[in-house]
Order: structure tokens, then C-alpha cells, then sequence
């Protein structure tokens, strides 16, 4: 999870102030699209594992699952990895707690792991879950699926599904919120606080 | 939380929570085909043990270097302790060394804490048992297991330990692992009952926050976990108890006395068992008996501490504002 989905928490001023560019239908058909992709690119995704990055990207791969399997009509599985352990901003912020890391029950060893987060942006949230996925198994091929991807990349990372481009400034906020989490499903764009906590 | 562990009375019910939830996926890690973490890399930490130990000694090391964190090995034995080196000048040796953690046991109460507010060394201190003082991560450790043992692993997330009754029977005079139960246990919200003979019950023991009782065989129905605890001849300098006989006749755990507690109780002992005496063989061997459960959980609650007092640039801070942002 990236810290501009978790940076702002949605007070109502903040949520006024926050321009919705994504609502739930868009939200539903993009997950549609990335599903048929993953298919189409790895010809059936018989092997393919979904991974989501705590919080939403848990969410948002259980929802990939689901669409995988009614479009192969087999069950894909799907698990969490948390990246908190592996990040490199460690040492700069108070020791945070743990999310679940969820490996399927067949491991990851010569599988097609998608990784799967809801905001793409500097990339060094992929970088610690590369990290990660390297102690876990050795994978034929790891691939990343994004809801949001603002650019500002800080590594050379991409990604290989993604929802909508979404060109933002650095100044701009971009949230993710989920039915699961947050009691809808829309993406944010808000202007950012001028506060030290954000990084 | 706070920057040093010293006491497990230090330890507020979120504290308490935030380090059993962080254990249960330190737990995880054992699971994994590689059982290591970068989280601590770079980090050096010293095990201090001027006093014998073998479990949380190798607990404490497996947990460091789980974490990836760089271990020295420090025992007074064949050290310049024995040649006459003070606490003081063992800490500034440490601090010139550069080293960002202390595990530190030592026979004397009090001496974690000495260290800990001193400005001899400016390292996290970790108290691994000091004198009949405290024992922290052995509370930690011992609450976790009741947690998944009576609440569950996963239900257990999040929760404390309302309402459970705990009975700890034996030497609590002497030991530093009933101190530290007790207030972790009150804290947690558990109801804590000592059973020991009144000779081994320490002054002023009616106001710590857990009911006294000198008979065993009237507590063991109402109680979800019954923790033996070893009688330490070796901080003994009376007689306590007229013979190890009687002792272990009116405060031993049998198989006879495990029968009436109730069916999803289970049996606890801190190590190291004194079998005959305060614990008899078929009890410990028995599938309610949790020792060796214990001394598994307690690398993943050591990593969770280590974790917390040393992943950030300061020790974990749950304030309510940061706490809800972050936890799901």
C-alpha cells in the first residue's frame, strides 16, 4: 500500500475537498478488464497465483479471483503478502504493526505470481514485496496488477495490468477505498495537507 | 510502548495486544522455507547474561537472528566479570562498541533498569529476567499461549484475556516469572490465583492485583490455565517447606489433580521441570501441558518485541491517532 492511500484518512473536510475520479461500476469494469488480461497473457493462468498488498490490495485480489474464475471456471488462488518487514523507510518512522502474509496452500515454486496493490507510485512498495516473494518460493514469472498507477515512479518498476493511468502531481493525493474496507468503492483525488507526517 | 522493556507492568492492555498480535505473525515466519527477516539488519544486539539460562538465552539469539540482526554473545562466565568488572564498566565497554539493544539478565532486581536510565549506555534495554524482580518476555510469551490455547489463533487477534482464571502454583517468592505474570495478566484482564504454602508467598502479596489461596485442589476446577512454578533451592537460604515430599504431596500437580480441571484447561511451566517434584511425569508429558508449546512461542514473541522496541527510528508508539490508521 502506498503512503498516499493511507496518508490522508478521510475526515469529512478531506473528503469534500477530495475529487472522486473513479466510482464503483469503473471500478468493476477495470477489475473485469485486468482479468481478461491475465488470462489472455498467460494463456489460461492455470499456474497463476494473486497476491495482494495489505489492505486494499487484499481486497482487490479477492475480487480478481473471483472474475478469474468465472471467466476459467476454475478456482484461483489467491493470498496476501505483507511488505511491512522488507520496506525500505523502515528506520524512519515508528516501528508499525503487522499485516497477515497468506501463501496459497501450494506454494509459490514455478507458479505465475501477480502481485496486485491499489495505487502504484513510487514503486518501492514493489521493490520490498520482490524482496519478500524472494524468502517465500522462487516463482516462474511475478507480475503486478494495479488499480491506480500516479506515476512518480522512484525505481525502474511497471506495471503489467493496470486499471487507469492517472497523471497526478506531487502535490495531489490519490486514495483507494473499498466496499470491504471503507464502505464504498471510489478513487480519490484530493490535494494534499501540508503536514510533516506526509512524507 | 515505551523505549526500553523492563517491567511487565510497564505494558499498557494495547501495548500487550500490539505485541501478542505482532507475535502471531513473527509466528508465521517459522512456517517459511527461509526463516529469516531483514527487518533488524544492521542492528547489533548483545545477550548480557550474568546468570545461568539456556531457553531464553537460545530464544532470545534465534529470535535476533531471525530478524537479521548481529548477535554478541555475553556470559559472565569466563568474562572480565569474574575478574571484578563492574556493571557500569561491561556498559561502556558495550556503548563504545556501538550496539543498539541490550538483552540483559542479571541476578540482582533491578539491575535492567539501572542500566536502562543510567546514562552509561544509550542502547534499548530488553530485561531477560533479573533477580525475583521481572521477567517480562516470559509473561508475554506465557499470555500469548494462553491466548491461542483458550481464545484462538486467529479469534484470539486483537483480543486479551478477559475474564480467563489463572492459577499459578508454587514458589512465587522467588520468582520473577509469577511477578511478571501477574501484572501482565491483570492487565490483560485475566483473574490471577496464587496457590503456594505461606512460607513461599512474599510480604505485602495481598495487594498485587490476583486472589491467594493455599490449597490447590480448590482452585483447579475454576481454573483455564494452571501454571506450575519451579521451587528455586538455589535462592533459597531457609527452610521453606518441611520436606520436597510434602511439598510436592500438597502443591504438586498429578494426573489425579489435572483430572479435575475442567476439559479445555491446559497445564503450564515456565522450564526448567523439576519432574517428581512440583510436576509429575505423566502430567508434563501429557498433551495438555504446554512447555514445549512455550518455549516455540517464545522466539515469536522475543522477534515481536525485538521488532517493536528496534524496526522503527523509535519504539512503536500507539497512539490512538496512529493506531487506527494503521491497524485493520
Amino acid at each position: 500500500m502506498d503512503t498516499s492511500s493511507t496518508g490522508v484518512t478521510g475526515s469529512k473536510s478531506d473528503a469534500d475537498a477530495a475529487r472522486a475520479v473513479l466510482e464503483g461500476p469503473d471500478i468493476a469494469r477495470m477489475l473485469t478488464r485486468i482479468a481478461h488480461e491475465i488470462v489472455e497473457r498467460a494463456k489460461g493462468a492455470d499456474d497463476c497465483v494473486l497476491l495482494g498488498i495489505p489492505t486494499r490490495g487484499v481486497f482487490l485480489a479477492r475480487r480478481l479471483g473471483a472474475k478469474l474464475e468465472e471467466i476459467t471456471g476454475r478456482p484461483v488462488p489467491v493470498g496476501s503478502l505483507d511488505i511491512t518487514m522488507y520496506r525500505d523507510d523502515l528506520r524512519m518512522r515508528p516501528a508499525r504493526a503487522l499485516a497477515r502474509t497468506e501463501i496459497p496452500g501450494d506454494g509459490l515454486d514455478g507458479r505465475l505470481v501477480v502481485l496486485v496493490d491499489d495505487v502504484l507510485f513510487s514503486g518501492r512498495t514493489i521493490r520490498a514485496a520482490l524482496d519478500a516473494l524472494g524468502d517465500l518460493g522462487r516463482p516462474r514469472a511475478v507480475q503486478l496488477a494495479v488499480l491506480v498507477d500516479r506515476g512518480h515512479r522512484e525505481l525502474p518498476i511497471r506495471a503489467d495490468y493496470v486499471g487507469k493511468n492517472l497523471p497526478t502531481s506531487l502535490r495531489e493525493t490519490v486514495k483507494v477505498q473499498l466496499a470491504e474496507e471503507d464502505g464504498r468503492d471510489t478513487v480519490l483525488l484530493g490535494v494534499k495537507q501540508t503536514s510533516p507526517a506526509d512524507k | 510502548m515505551m523505549r526500553h522493556l523492563i517491567s511487565a507492568a510497564d505494558l499498557t492492555r494495547d501495548d500487550a495486544v500490539l505485541i501478542l498480535d505482532t507475535a502471531e505473525e513473527m509466528a508465521r515466519v517459522a512456517d517459511r522455507p527461509i526463516k529469516k527477516l531483514p527487518t533488524l539488519r544492521g542492528r547489533t544486539v548483545v545477550n548480557l547474561f550474568f546468570e545461568d539460562s539456556t531457553r531464553t538465552r537460545i530464544s532470545f539469539e534465534a529470535a535476533e537472528k531471525r530478524l537479521s540482526a548481529d548477535v554478541i554473545n555475553f556470559t559472565a562466565k569466563g568474562s572480565s566479570v569474574s575478574k571484578g568488572e563492574s556493571l557500569k564498566d561491561t556498559a561502556q565497554t558495550l556503548e563504545a562498541m556501538g550496539v543498539d539493544a541490550v538483552v540483559i539478565r542479571h541476578g540482582a532486581s533491578g539491575a535492567p533498569y539501572r542500566l536502562a536510565t543510567s546514562d552509561w549506555i544509550d542502547a534499548t534495554v530488553i530485561n531477560a529476567g533479573d533477580g525475583t524482580h521481572q521477567h517480562p518476555t516470559q509473561a508475554l510469551l506465557d499470555a500469548f499461549t494462553m491466548r491461542r490455547r483458550l481464545v484462538g489463533r486467529d479469534a484470539g487477534l486483537g483480543q486479551d484475556l478477559e475474564g480467563k482464571r489463572i492459577t499459578l502454583v508454587g514458589d512465587v517468592l522467588h520468582s520473577r516469572v509469577a511477578r511478571s505474570n501477574v501484572d501482565l495478566l491483570h492487565t490483560l484482564g485475566a483473574e490471577v490465583t496464587l496457590v503456594a504454602p505461606p512460607t513461599l508467598l512474599p510480604i505485602g502479596v495481598e495487594h498485587w492485583p490476583a486472589h491467594v489461596s493455599y490449597d490447590i485442589d480448590s482452585v483447579l476446577a475454576k481454573s483455564d490455565a494452571v501454571m506450575m512454578l519451579r521451587v528455586q533451592r538455589e535462592r533459597m537460604n531457609a527452610a521453606f517447606f518441611p520436606t520436597e515430599r510434602e511439598y510436592s504431596r500438597r502443591y504438586g500437580l498429578n494426573g489425579e489433580r489435572m483430572a479435575k480441571m475442567p476439559e479445555h484447561a491446559i497445564v503450564m511451566h515456565p522450564g526448567p521441570m523439576v519432574r517428581g517434584m512440583e510436576i509429575t511425569a505423566d502430567v508434563a508429558d501429557s498433551d495438555r501441558c504446554t512447555v514445549v508449546e512455550q518455549v516455540a512461542n517464545g522466539v515469536s514473541v522475543r522477534m515481536a518485541v525485538l521488532y517493536l522496541l528496534l524496526g522503527g527510528n523509535e519504539s512503536a508508539t500507539p497512539a490512538p491517532a496512529a493506531r487506527t490508521e494503521e491497524s485493520k
